[in-house]
């Protein structure tokens, strides 16, 4: 069999997962996976989401985009499109039963990020997982500044 | 500072008035109305925006504070999940404690310094992106989104109240995001200020240090804060600078 044969199942099984054709076979974590290729995406922690998955799947981050700017700048804070509460319901929690941080591909994000070859600037500075993770602990910032002049508070 | 001319905010506020006056004859047919404070204009809900009616200040009363007490610095450190690396001089400060002392009289003081939240920042003036800006509340911020981390803004601050994220980061607070490559400094608790509650230093400063910071409504009058600020002289931190700063320092 020459290499060229062999690619081709290969290339029916991407067309066909381009095509999302099984989609619903994938959609749970619980399912067995009918193909290997396609991503786990776990399942949220509550009863559904704020909207459809296919609208989810297409525009999520056009709502995130524009609920950012939204809350930097002008300081609304509507909960339904916010980050914080995504990741609050599709936290994912490791065999140490600890939520996943963006680190493991095992991460609701990740798990279909990973899949499409898009990378996440997201958390680089915003928190991928709930706050009641345990924090690692680092040293703490303190610091007292000593200035031995009453004018040189300043500069 | 003398040769060059300084900054005049009444000049600017002149200017202001001038285009605020064109616009309203650019526009006619176009009728403005001034918004009147409701009294309870700090409960803001959730889904409103900041109201310029607003302006987030702070009282800080020297005597009450003490030269060896920090509780206002763990607090912000915990609260916004600052986390050293053991590098003094690189390590992200939004609030220090400044000892100083008039050699003279050998009469020494304890405040705490941090973003001071000026009415006209020079932080904003000088960012090549607009990623530093004030809100409608007087609350000076970062957008991290915008922000290219070229650190001007910590070059035009006279009170060197902000740092540079050096290292990547990981577990942030949900409410608090901030990574490598980007400024960042105090936001006055802005996620709490947002859900009516006050900032972590005032808390802690109430809760276990000295009761020496006061936080509220400066443009309210029937607020603690202002009621206070008029019956009492205060002061600001390099006042010379004309940039009306919101924090204010009593018995400085």
């Amino acid at each position: 069999m020459t290499p060229r044969r062999t690619c081709i199942p290969m290339l029916a099984c991407m067309l066909a997962g381009l095509a999302g054709i099984p989609y619903a076979a994938c959609a749970s974590g619980t399912q067995e996976r009918l193909n290997p290729l396609l991503p786990v995406i776990p399942e949220g922690q509550g009863t559904r989401c704020v909207e459809d998955t296919d609208f989810m799947r297409r525009n999520h981050m056009d709502i995130l985009k524009h609920q950012r700017d939204e809350t930097v700048l002008k300081g609304v804070r509507n909960r339904k499109y916010s980050l914080k509460e995504c990741l609050d319901c599709h936290v994912v929690y490791g065999p140490d039963e600890a939520a996943v941080t963006a680190s493991s591909p095992t991460h609701f994000c990740r798990s279909c990020h990973d899949y499409a070859a898009v990378s996440i600037d997201c958390f680089e500075c915003h928190a991928s997982r709930p706050e009641t993770a345990e924090m690692p602990d680092h040293p703490r910032v303190s610091g007292n500044v000593s200035s031995s002049s009453a004018s040189s508070g300043s500069r | 500072m003398t040769d060059t001319p300084g900054f005049d905010p009444a000049r600017r506020s002149f200017l202001g008035a001038m285009a605020a006056a064109a616009g309203v004859t650019l526009a006619p047919g176009v009728m403005l109305y001034a918004i009147g404070r409701s009294p309870a204009a700090s409960a803001k809900p959730l889904d409103a925006e900041a109201s310029a009616a607003v302006r987030w200040g702070m009282l800080i009363d020297l005597n009450r504070c003490d030269s060896g007490c920090d509780d206002c610095v763990s607090a912000c450190a915990e609260e916004n999940g600052l986390r050293g690396f053991g590098r003094p001089e690189t390590d992200a400060q939004w609030i220090r404690k400044v000892d100083i002392r008039n050699p003279q009289t050998g009469n020494s003081k304890s405040l705490p310094v941090m973003c001071q939240h000026c009415e006209d920042p020079p932080c904003v003036d000088v960012c090549p992106t607009g990623a530093s800006f004030k809100r409608a509340d007087g609350i000076v911020l970062v957008n991290k989104h915008t922000c290219i981390g070229c650190r001007y803004c910590m070059m035009a601050c006279p009170y060197k109240a902000r740092s540079f994220v050096h290292e990547a980061l990981e577990d942030q607070k949900p409410y608090a995001p901030r990574g490598k490559g980007t400024v960042e400094s105090c936001t006055l608790c802005v996620h709490r200020i947002d859900a009516d509650r006050q900032p972590a230093c005032v808390e802690a400063c109430s809760d276990t240090g000295g009761g020496a910071m006061l936080f509220g409504d400066l443009n309210d009058p029937e607020s603690d804060i202002s009621k206070r600020v008029a019956s009492f002289a205060t002061q600001q931190i390099r006042a010379d600078l004309g940039l009306n700063p919101g924090i204010r320092y009593r018995n400085l």
